[in-house]
């Protein structure tokens, strides 16, 4: 086999495992969208994160503004301390902003979500939102509702 | 009566005899990896037969997979309302186990086979044995190309694999049945991570890659030099590296995946 | 060094194979510039004593000396430099079959000299010019006829100019005129450029017709030794059976085994076959 063709071949072969890493990393990940040393970091502290990752989509009005980031209990106030990056471009948020944590439909995950308030300053790096609501008593409730609707529907689905 | 656990007794011996052997091996081919540097033809060459020959297949079940994941992933999925999701569906499947697992399945088949099979006989018609008498060591001459050569040539192909297992899967899941394009792509990226996922999956590959290439050269150069031994090696070679892929898979998944 | 004419020594060699003794005490004197034949019946070990001179076996007892140096005492780096010198021409030529006639005479220069392209070029056609077979360059060894292939596989032997050749079963399956190219071809060059050659075989008449010395193995050690002539005259049973080819003698025609009245009375039938 000529050496020329081989080295052509091989050429190839490294071309398309380099483009095919790079459609993995650009096309299917989020590396698209990956904000990593930008922006700032705010925390908030609830009284119940349970169901919220790190990674979890931090949004308001429905756009995504940044990703929680970390996610700890504080010994002190017996309260989880969740730290949200917000990317730098979203810089005008109030400081008397509010937040809660949402589910996404139904049974989708759970997402930090952003209210505005009317002050004049904006949030800046470090700083802390003071309003916030954890994961819903509520979703106990839905959570009874859903196990019992899962129940019933595979139950149908067997007869 | 005391048969069975001196047979017992004996396998275990000789199992770990033969591990011991190619630990020494593998300790040889890292030791020779300096003296490619002037041999890079040789690595290019290798890297041609073990991975643009593995190509044609990989690209082929890549797309199989990927169609037939979409396909199947549509049917359970339609049932709740969220088709949409199948683009997450067929990117994590592909991306953190098909990929890796499936590519490194085939490679054994195709590559590892071929090596062993190729340095067997090369033993068997002393080919081995000449270049030791002109004092070239065959583990830096034949070996050690041929273990690079897997090395990179695995990842790329697991990363072909997904790739093309994607565009499989896009094809049926918008062109077929009709899943929304945007809906496919936007929630494939919103839960594939870049660290968690892709990452994990080409290491994954990688130590296929490593363990494949070892044990096909391992069992290669161990092999009886007859006709009938080399033809045996083969076959261990494949049921060997099909369960060390199995096998690590478990404990590369439990590693990476499991404490979430 | 009392005996410096002397490049290949072995002393008191010992080797089994699982529990087969296949030496058992052999001295060899090989002496510079001469051709050294070792004969004896199939499976006494004569491929085993040349990977035991060429060290890629190690022996249970006794040395090999080859030009002054215990071949198994030597590390790695320093057996290599030894083998350098060495030239091994295997039995059916074991020439790499990825690489045509040229790139596998080339091989050696190539892994072991930073030459030229230029100057290996020179040193092949050369090399391969005394074997005949300059016409052949361009062939894959799976185009080559047996007698051809060895005759690469010499070429390939004196790439490096080595002190020393040794020759594996030379003349085994070659027709008559391939057997007289390769039996002018050893001579010659063992003359010419001042080798020193070891022929294993078991052919008689050709080994005898170039050798200068010849030892017989039989039983793992050494039974007879000396000149053609003087192998013919010996007393020694051993030889006469060999050169002559006699079935029965001192290398007994059977196999070892239990005494065959009692094996055919005993009424055990063999395990059937079940692989080819």
């Amino acid at each position: 086999m000529n050496t020329r063709i081989v080295e052509i071949w091989v050429g190839i072969f490294i071309a398309a495992g380099a483009a095919a890493l790079f459609m993995l990393a650009m096309k299917v990940s989020n590396l698209a969208t990956y904000t990593n040393d930008e922006g700032y970091t705010i925390t908030a502290k609830f009284e119940d994160a349970s169901g919220l990752k790190e990674r979890s989509p931090v949004a308001m009005a429905g756009v995504r503004l940044g990703r929680v980031t970390d996610i700890r209990f504080d010994n002190l106030t017996l309260e989880a301390i969740v730290t949200m990056r917000i990317e730098s471009k979203y810089n005008t948020l109030p400081k008397d902003t509010s937040a809660s944590i949402y589910t996404a439909g139904l049974l989708g995950e759970k997402y930090v979500g952003l209210e505005p308030g009317g002050d004049e300053a904006s949030l800046k790096q470090g700083d802390r939102i003071k309003l916030t609501q954890g994961s819903m008593v509520l979703e106990k409730l839905i959570g009874q509702f859903v196990s019992q609707f899962l129940s019933d529907d595979s139950s149908d689905k067997a007869k | 009566m005391l048969d069975p656990i001196q047979n017992l007794g004996k396998s275990g011996l000789r199992f770990f005899e033969r591990l011991g052997r190619a630990c020494i091996l593998f300790a040889r081919i890292l030791g020779g990896l300096h003296t490619l540097i002037p041999r890079l033809g040789l690595v290019i060459y290798q890297t041609y037969s073990v991975g643009v020959l593995s190509l044609l297949i990989i690209v082929v079940s890549g797309l199989f997979v990927g169609m037939v994941l979409a396909l199947q992933g549509y049917n359970t999925l339609v049932d709740f309302g969220a088709e949409e999701s199948l683009g997450i569906l067929v990117a994590l499947s592909l991306v953190r186990e098909l990929g890796p697992v499936v590519s490194a399945l085939l490679f054994a088949g195709r590559a590892g086979s071929a090596l062993t099979a190729e340095i067997g006989l090369m033993k068997a018609t002393e080919q081995l044995s000449a270049m030791e008498m002109m004092a070239i060591d065959p583990v830096h001459r034949v070996m050690a190309p041929r273990f690079v050569a897997g090395f990179f040539a695995m990842p790329l192909l697991a990363a072909i694999f997904s790739a093309v297992g994607v565009l499989g899967g896009y094809f049926v899941a918008v062109g077929v049945v009709g899943v929304d394009e945007g809906a496919f792509w936007s929630q494939m990226q919103d839960a594939v991570d870049l660290r968690d996922d892709i990452y994990n999956g080409v290491i994954k590959s990688v130590v296929f890659g490593v363990v494949v290439t070892w044990i096909a050269i391992f069992e290669g150069s161990d092999a009886i030099p007859t006709s009938e031994g080399v033809s045996r090696a083969t076959t261990r070679t494949v049921v060997h590296s099909a369960l060390a892929i199995l096998g690590l898979d478990f404990v590369l998944t439990a590693l990476m995946f499991g404490e979430i | 060094m009392a005996d410096n004419n002397i490049l290949v020594k072995t002393r008191d060699l010992s080797f089994k194979r699982g529990d087969r003794v296949i030496f058992d005490g052999v001295d060899i004197d090989i002496r510079r510039g001469s051709v050294t034949a070792i004969m004896g019946p199939s499976g006494t070990g004569k491929t085993t004593l040349l990977r035991l001179i060429g060290g890629q076996l190690k022996p249970d007892k006794g040395s090999v000396i080859v030009d002054g140096e215990n071949v198994h005492e030597l590390r790695r780096s320093q057996l290599y430099q030894l083998r350098k010198r060495m030239g091994m021409l295997f039995q059916n030529g074991a020439l790499l079959t990825d690489l045509n006639v040229y790139d596998n005479v080339a091989f050696p220069l190539r892994e072991h000299t930073n030459l030229s392209e230029n100057l290996i070029h020179k040193l092949v056609l050369m090399k391969l010019e005394a074997v005949g077979l300059r016409g052949a360059r361009n062939l894959m060894p799976s185009e080559l006829s047996g007698g051809m292939a060895r005759r690469v596989a010499l070429a390939r032997a004196i790439a490096l100019d080595p002190m020393m050749i040794m020759y594996d079963e030379p003349f085994t399956g070659q027709d008559p005129i391939s057997m007289g190219v390769l039996v002018r071809l050893i001579r010659l060059l063992n003359d010419a450029l001042g080798l020193t050659s070891i022929i294993v075989s078991h052919d008689i008449q050709d080994t005898l017709s170039i050798a200068d010395e010849i030892y017989l193995l039989a039983g793992g050690k050494v039974v007879a030794k000396g000149s053609g002539d003087e192998l013919k005259q010996s007393s020694s049973e051993w030889a006469q059976q060999f050169l002559k080819g006699q079935p029965d003698g001192p290398v007994p025609f059977h196999f070892p085994a239990e005494d065959y009245a009692d094996d055919l009375l005993d009424g055990k039938p063999g395990r059937a076959q079940t692989r080819m």
